[in-house]
């Protein structure tokens, strides 16, 4: 669709928060992606003789109570933090369009699914992360899959809601009379005109999945130590809060500047693709 | 109706949707009669119109016949054969011949689908020729609607609603079906370019041999297209015509209040009384005995306590109205 890809980027580049949350984005990313260039020094190498470093040369950010570069940590805690955060976004995204594309189509299972999705509901998210995380013990694949877990009903939520609305198109009563059969319907017409929500959702989710990360490597259920992630950073340097604050800071702004951009980016996708969705997110 | 079967025959077609009550126990506390047994056929190349207020049924019937939803009771049989009860396999080879135009021309087309892609589809669904024939027929198609080709690589939404409706016609067209439900298909649309649809539609019919079951919620329009006209009240069709005769000489108290509604374009002409008062009653609680009974004008105890039977008076002229005199 050049036409109206076109437009679309056109209004997208007119909305100043989302290019903020791109640029912002865009930072974090490309910390993760080029982590091999940026980094100046093995992120897990101690340097016993400089441990507490301030900021300078060679040890741009400074080093943190085993002397290990925090630059280099930081730049591949993205590539880590980051990664956790796609793959849940990736397989959040997945299980949630096939849960909320199946309950939305076929209303048969609409109540046994979606009451299944309830249930994970119910339970505040962070707290089933944690639960599901501690269960199965700290790694990020298992981190990956807590995440997943949480966020998959959210996903199916939106998916559904925009399902049952698409499914009463003409024009999936077109597909109908023709004699279309599910799978076409469900992939030609009613998947590609659900998309702008997820899209938006995902975006989000992403953002809480970041966020989520590092709550649980804090607390020791992520990817174990001395593996840098910016949760595993932000509860090594909780110790030294008042003798070296810049241990947990740096980390700390990298969530927060992730998520933040996110959110802009999100926010602006949504105004653009899809003005009826302002509304609340938890 | 004689000699050969119809393409198309309903008999006894019904619909009711449950009215459900109740959260962890399920139970019907009712029914929305949209369909309360409706009979009519429609001959090859004919146009059936089926005409009544918005609520009577006449969109539910046009889908049961389509199967797009299904009849609670009663039977569809196309060119002789018996639709309802086939399973969506066995179906799938009679929607080639019947086809639907919807009423709203820009919810029938879908946005993400370029229209070389949108007329293509059901082709596609039922695996007529390769990528080349497809696109012959495509470039077929969007000339007998009358749209320049160049048209083939864009979205719906760089059309107006008549070239949508064109377009929707031209997907209708594909397969060559021999019957096609047109779903109140110019009503949404501005009045100059209703009579180019209407034009088109009937320029298709003579080309083709199409049959048409065409429903409108008022006569003015029917009256250029149909060869006969039903008259749906409630679910029932309460009188049925060949469309001289109907527009001539109506016989039920509710197509003449039909007939009185539709605007004459003589502003010297005096202003018809208005007969009709009061709204369509709920098909969830239909009146008892014949439905019109609650506005009609000439109302008397037996119709208050005794349903109509649809009834020949002449020759295809059928009328469920006791104070029709056969």
């Amino acid at each position: 669709m050049p036409g109206k890809a076109r437009g679309l980027v056109r209004r997208l580049l007119r909305h100043r928060l989302f290019v903020t949350g791109v640029i912002l984005f865009g930072l974090m990313l490309a910390l993760a992606v080029f982590a091999d260039l940026l980094a100046v020094a093995a992120p897990e190498r101690m340097h016993t003789r400089f441990r507490f470093r301030g900021p300078g040369w060679p040890f741009p950010l400074g080093t943190d109570n085993f002397g290990r570069d925090l630059w280099s940590r930081l730049v591949y805690g993205a590539r880590l933090s980051l990664g956790i955060g796609f793959a849940v976004v990736v397989v959040a995204g997945i299980a949630g369009t096939v849960v909320g594309l199946v309950a939305g189509y076929f209303r048969r299972l609409d109540e046994p699914l979606m009451r299944a999705m309830d249930a994970l509901m119910a339970f505040p998210a962070i707290l089933l992360a944690i639960a599901i995380a501690a269960a199965l013990g700290p790694s990020a694949v298992n981190a990956v899959i807590a995440l997943a877990v949480v966020y998959t009903p959210r996903t199916a939520r939106i998916v559904r809601s925009t399902v049952l609305v698409v499914r009463e198109m003409e024009y999936v009563q077109a597909a109908l009379a023709f004699g279309a059969r599910h799978r076409w319907i469900i992939l030609r017409h009613i998947l590609p005109n659900s998309l702008a929500p997820l899209i938006v959702q995902l975006t989000f989710i992403f953002a809480y999945a970041v966020l989520a990360e590092s709550i649980l490597s804090f607390l020791g259920v992520g990817p174990p130590p001395p593996t840098p992630t910016w949760g595993n950073m932000i509860a090594e340097g909780k110790d030294y809060l008042r003798e070296a604050p810049l241990l947990a800071l740096y980390p700390g702004i990298a969530v927060m500047l992730t998520a933040l951009g996110l959110n802009l980016l999100g926010d602006g996708l949504r105004d653009v693709l899809d003005p009826r969705l302002r509304v609340q997110h938890d | 109706m004689t000699g050969a079967p119809p393409l198309l025959a309903v008999a006894g077609l019904k619909k009711h949707f449950p009215i459900t009550r109740g959260v962890l126990r399920r139970r019907q506390v009712g029914a929305v009669r949209a369909v309360d047994g409706v009979d009519f056929t429609v001959a090859a190349g004919e146009t059936l119109a089926l005409v009544g207020e918005s609520g009577c049924g006449k969109t539910t019937t046009g889908r049961m016949v389509l199967r797009l939803i299904e009849p609670t009771a009663g039977s569809v049989r196309f060119a002789g054969e018996e639709l309802t009860g086939l399973d969506v396999e066995a179906l799938r080879p009679h929607r080639r011949e019947m086809q639907i135009i919807f009423q709203d021309p820009y919810g029938s087309l879908d946005p993400r689908m370029t229209v070389a892609e949108i007329l293509a589809e059901p082709l596609r669904i039922h695996g007529v020729g390769d990528r080349a024939d497809r696109r012959r027929r495509v470039a077929e198609l969007l000339a007998l609607v009358g749209l320049p080709q160049a048209h083939a690589q864009r979205y719906p939404h760089e059309f107006s609603g008549g070239q949508r409706q064109r377009l929707g016609i031209a997907r209708a067209l594909a397969l060559r079906p021999k019957l096609i439900v047109c779903d109140e298909p110019v009503s949404a649309l501005d009045v100059s370019i209703q009579a180019q649809i209407i034009n088109l539609l009937e320029d298709l019919q003579r080309d083709f041999g199409l049959a048409y079951l065409f429903i409108a919620h008022d006569l003015g329009v029917v009256k250029h297209v149909a060869d006969r006209v039903a008259v749906m009240y409630l679910g029932r069709i309460v009188e049925e015509a060949p469309k001289r005769r109907l527009y001539a000489a109506p016989r039920h108290p509710y197509t003449q209040a039909l007939l009185a509604a539709v605007p004459v374009p003589d502003p010297l002409a005096r202003k018809a009384p208005a007969v009709l008062s009061g709204e369509i009653p709920s098909p969830a609680s239909p009146p008892p005995g014949c439905h019109f009974h609650t506005r009609c004008p000439h109302a008397i105890a037996r119709c208050r306590a005794e349903t109509p039977a649809l009834r020949g008076i002449a020759d295809g002229h059928r009328v469920a109205c006791h104070l029709v005199a056969a």
